[in-house]
C-alpha cells in the first residue's frame, strides 16, 4: 500500500509540474462555468415566464432537472470523453520514452502496485475536476432548494463514469513511447463509444440493445437520476476492472514474456 | 552474490544472450567487456529483474530473479546506460522517491537521502529540477539512487559514458570505493577503466562469453609468452645478444627511442620470470639500465583478440 501511494504521490506531483493538470482544469472549469451559467439564466427565464402567465398550475421547475441533470449528463460526460485521454496518455507512455519505467520494474514494486498507483494519481487529479464541478452545483443551494440525494447519486456516478474512462486510458498509454498517440488513440476510442450511445436513440431490438450496454454514457443516466442501480455500478466497476489487467497484461509484454 | 547460469534470452527470433555463465563473488568488481550489441545491456537488464530469462536462471544475493523478484530487487541497485531520472523532478524529490519505493523506512529516508548526496557530490543542486542539470550531475544523481538503499550488489551499465576525464576519475574512485562492502558488476567499453576498476573482466561477444579472468590471466592465456621490456643504453647490437642468451630468452626486439635510448622488447617462455637474470645481464655489462617492466597484453588487445575470432580459445 505504501509503495502504491508513493506512486501515486509522484504521478500527482507530475501532473502539477507540468501544464497538463492546469490545461485541463482550465478548460473543464470553463466549460463548466459557460454551461451552468447559460442554464441557470436559462432556468431563470422560463421560471419569470411562467409565473408572468400566472403559473398554469404547473409545478415550479426543478433545479435537479433542469440544470443539474443536463449539465451532468448531458454535457460534462462528454467533455470528459476529451479531457481524460489528456490526463491519462502519460500514465506509461512517458514512463517508456525517459527510460524511467526500467527503474519502476527493477525496483521491489510488483507490477500492480505501479498500477494501482498511477491509477489512483490519475482519479486523484479527476477528483479535482469533479470537485469543481460540484462547487457549481453547491451555489444552487445558495439560491434555491434543489435534491441533495440525486446530487450524491450523480456524484457517485461521476466519480464511476470518470474512473472506467481513466482505466482505459491508463491502458491505451502503455501502447506507445509517444504521447501524443496515446492520447489519440483514447480520443479516437472513446468517440467511438460515445457514437455508441448516439446511434442507440435511433435503433431498438437487440443490436441496439447491446451498444447501449456497451457505450459508457448511457450507464450514467440512471445516476444522474439520482437512481444507484446495481446493474450500472456493476458495469462501471467491469470496465475499471477490464482496464487495469489489460494494462498488466501489456506490461507482460512489455518485459518480453519468455 | 551474482549466479548467472546458462542464461539464454530470446526477443522474438533474435539471439541476444546464448548460454551465458558466470559468478560475481561478494564484495568483487567485476568487469563486463564487449562491442555494442554483444549482450550486456540485456545480461543486465536480466539480473536487475527487468526481462525475464527465456532459459536459464539467474540469483542475486541467493534469490531466484524469477521466482523471487522483490528480495532480489530490494538487494540491487542498477545503473541503467541513461539515468532513469524524471526531469520535472528536483534531486531531492527523486531521491525520497526512489528511496521509498526500494523500501527504505521513512525514519531513515532523510539520512541516507543527505549521505548518499554527499557521497554522489550532488549536494550543491539538490533543489534543482533534474532536467536542467548537466549530464555529469545527471549521471551522479543516478548514480545516488542505485546507492541510496544500500544494496550488497550494484549493477552499473557504463557508469562514465558521457562524462568529462575530471568527473570519470571521480566516478572510478568512487566505484573502486565501493568494493568490499558491495558487490559490483559493471559493463564498460572502456578497457582501461576496466583494468583501473576491475579485479576481474567477463568479456562477451555475440551472446557469448569468449573469455573470463583477471586481466592478467588472460594475457597468459592469450599470449603464450611473457613480455618484458627493459630500456638500455648501451651499444645495440651487443645489448640484443647478451639479452638474447640469457636463458629461457626467445625473442628480442629492439624499438628505438630518443636519446641513446633503446627499449627491447624481451620475449620469454611462459611461466619463466627472467627479469632478475635480464637485469644482471645488463648490470653486469656495465650498460645502464633505465627500466625493467612486464607488459601483458593491454585489454584494448585482448578485446580485440577474442572478439574478432569466430569461437573462444580453449588452452
Amino acid at each position: 500500500m505504501r509503495n502504491v501511494l508513493a506512486v501515486a504521490g509522484k504521478e500527482l506531483r507530475a501532473y502539477f509540474h507540468s501544464p497538463i493538470a492546469y490545461l485541463v482544469m482550465t478548460v473543464y472549469a470553463l466549460i463548466c462555468g459557460y454551461v451552468f451559467y447559460s442554464s441557470t439564466a436559462f432556468f431563470m427565464a422560463r421560471t419569470f415566464q411562467m409565473e408572468a402567465m400566472g403559473g398554469m398550475g404547473a409545478p415550479p421547475l426543478s433545479l435537479n432537472e433542469n440544470i443539474i441533470r443536463p449539465i451532468l449528463a448531458g454535457v460534462m460526460t462528454v467533455v470528459l470523453l476529451f479531457l481524460i485521454p489528456l490526463i491519462t496518455m502519460r500514465l506509461f507512455a512517458e514512463e517508456k520514452r525517459s527510460g524511467t519505467i526500467e527503474l519502476l520494474l527493477t525496483s521491489p514494486l510488483t507490477d500492480m502496485e505501479i498500477i494501482l498507483g498511477k491509477f489512483l494519481g490519475a482519479l486523484a487529479l479527476f477528483a479535482v475536476l469533479e470537485v469543481i464541478t460540484f462547487i457549481y452545483f453547491a451555489v444552487l443551494f445558495i439560491y434555491g432548494n434543489p435534491n441533495a440525494k440525486p446530487l450524491l447519486a450523480g456524484a457517485l456516478g461521476f466519480l464511476l463514469y470518470g474512473a472506467a474512462l481513466l482505466a482505459l486510458g491508463m491502458w491505451f498509454s502503455t501502447f506507445t513511447k509517444n504521447q501524443i498517440i496515446a492520447g489519440a488513440v483514447g480520443l479516437a476510442v472513446f468517440l467511438l463509444l460515445f457514437l455508441l450511445d448516439w446511434v442507440t436513440a435511433y435503433s431498438s431490438g437487440p443490436v441496439g440493445r447491446v451498444m447501449a450496454y456497451l457505450a459508457l454514457t448511457t450507464h450514467f443516466d440512471n445516476f444522474s437520476k439520482g437512481v444507484i442501480n446495481l446493474g450500472d455500478l456493476v458495469y462501471y466497476l467491469s470496465v475499471v476492472t477490464f482496464g487495469i489487467f489489460m494494462t498488466a497484461r501489456s506490461l507482460e509484454a512489455l518485459k518480453g514474456r519468455p | 552474490m551474482i549466479e548467472v547460469e546458462n542464461l539464454t534470452k530470446r526477443y522474438g527470433p533474435t539471439l541476444a544472450v546464448s548460454d551465458v555463465t558466470f559468478e560475481v563473488q561478494k564484495g568483487e568488481i567485476l568487469g563486463f567487456l564487449g562491442p555494442n550489441g554483444a549482450g550486456k545491456t540485456t545480461t543486465m537488464r536480466v539480473i536487475t529483474g527487468y526481462l525475464p530469462p527465456s532459459e536459464g536462471r539467474v540469483r542475486v544475493a541467493g534469490y531466484d530473479v524469477v521466482e523471487e523478484p522483490l528480495e532480489a530487487k530490494r538487494r540491487t541497485g542498477y545503473l541503467p546506460e541513461s539515468p532513469p531520472v524524471y526531469p520535472d523532478m528536483t534531486v531531492t524529490e527523486y531521491l525520497a522517491f526512489v528511496g521509498r519505493i526500494k523500501g527504505i523506512p521513512r525514519r531513515e529516508l532523510k539520512s541516507r537521502l543527505e549521505e548518499v548526496s554527499e557521497k554522489c557530490a550532488v549536494t550543491d543542486v539538490m533543489n534543482r529540477q533534474i532536467g536542467k542539470l548537466s549530464k555529469g550531475y545527471r549521471q551522479r544523481v543516478g548514480l545516488a539512487q542505485a546507492l541510496i538503499h544500500n544494496p550488497e550488489v550494484l549493477v552499473l551499465d557504463e557508469p562514465t559514458a558521457g562524462l568529462d576525464p575530471k568527473q570519470i576519475i571521480e566516478t572510478r574512485q568512487l566505484i573502486k570505493g565501493l568494493a568490499g562492502r558491495h558487490t559490483v558488476i559493471l559493463s564498460t567499453h572502456i578497457l582501461p577503466e576496466a583494468a583501473k576498476t576491475c579485479q576481474r573482466v567477463v568479456v562477451i561477444n555475440a551472446g557469448k562469453i569468449v573469455a573470463v579472468g583477471t586481466p592478467d590471466e588472460l594475457t597468459r592465456r592469450l599470449q603464450g609468452f611473457e613480455t618484458i621490456l627493459l630500456a638500455v643504453e648501451g651499444p645495440a647490437a651487443d645489448v640484443k645478444d647478451k639479452l638474447q642468451r640469457v636463458e629461457g630468452v626467445n625473442l628480442v626486439e629492439p624499438h628505438d627511442t630518443s636519446d641513446g635510448r633503446v627499449t627491447y622488447e624481451v620475449h620469454a617462455e611462459k611461466g619463466k620470470d627472467v627479469r632478475a637474470e635480464l637485469a644482471r645481464a645488463v648490470v653486469e655489462s656495465q650498460w645502464k639500465l633505465y627500466e625493467l617492466r612486464t607488459s601483458g597484453l593491454s585489454l584494448e588487445d585482448i578485446f580485440l583478440k577474442l572478439t574478432t575470432k569466430d569461437l573462444s580459445e580453449e588452452n
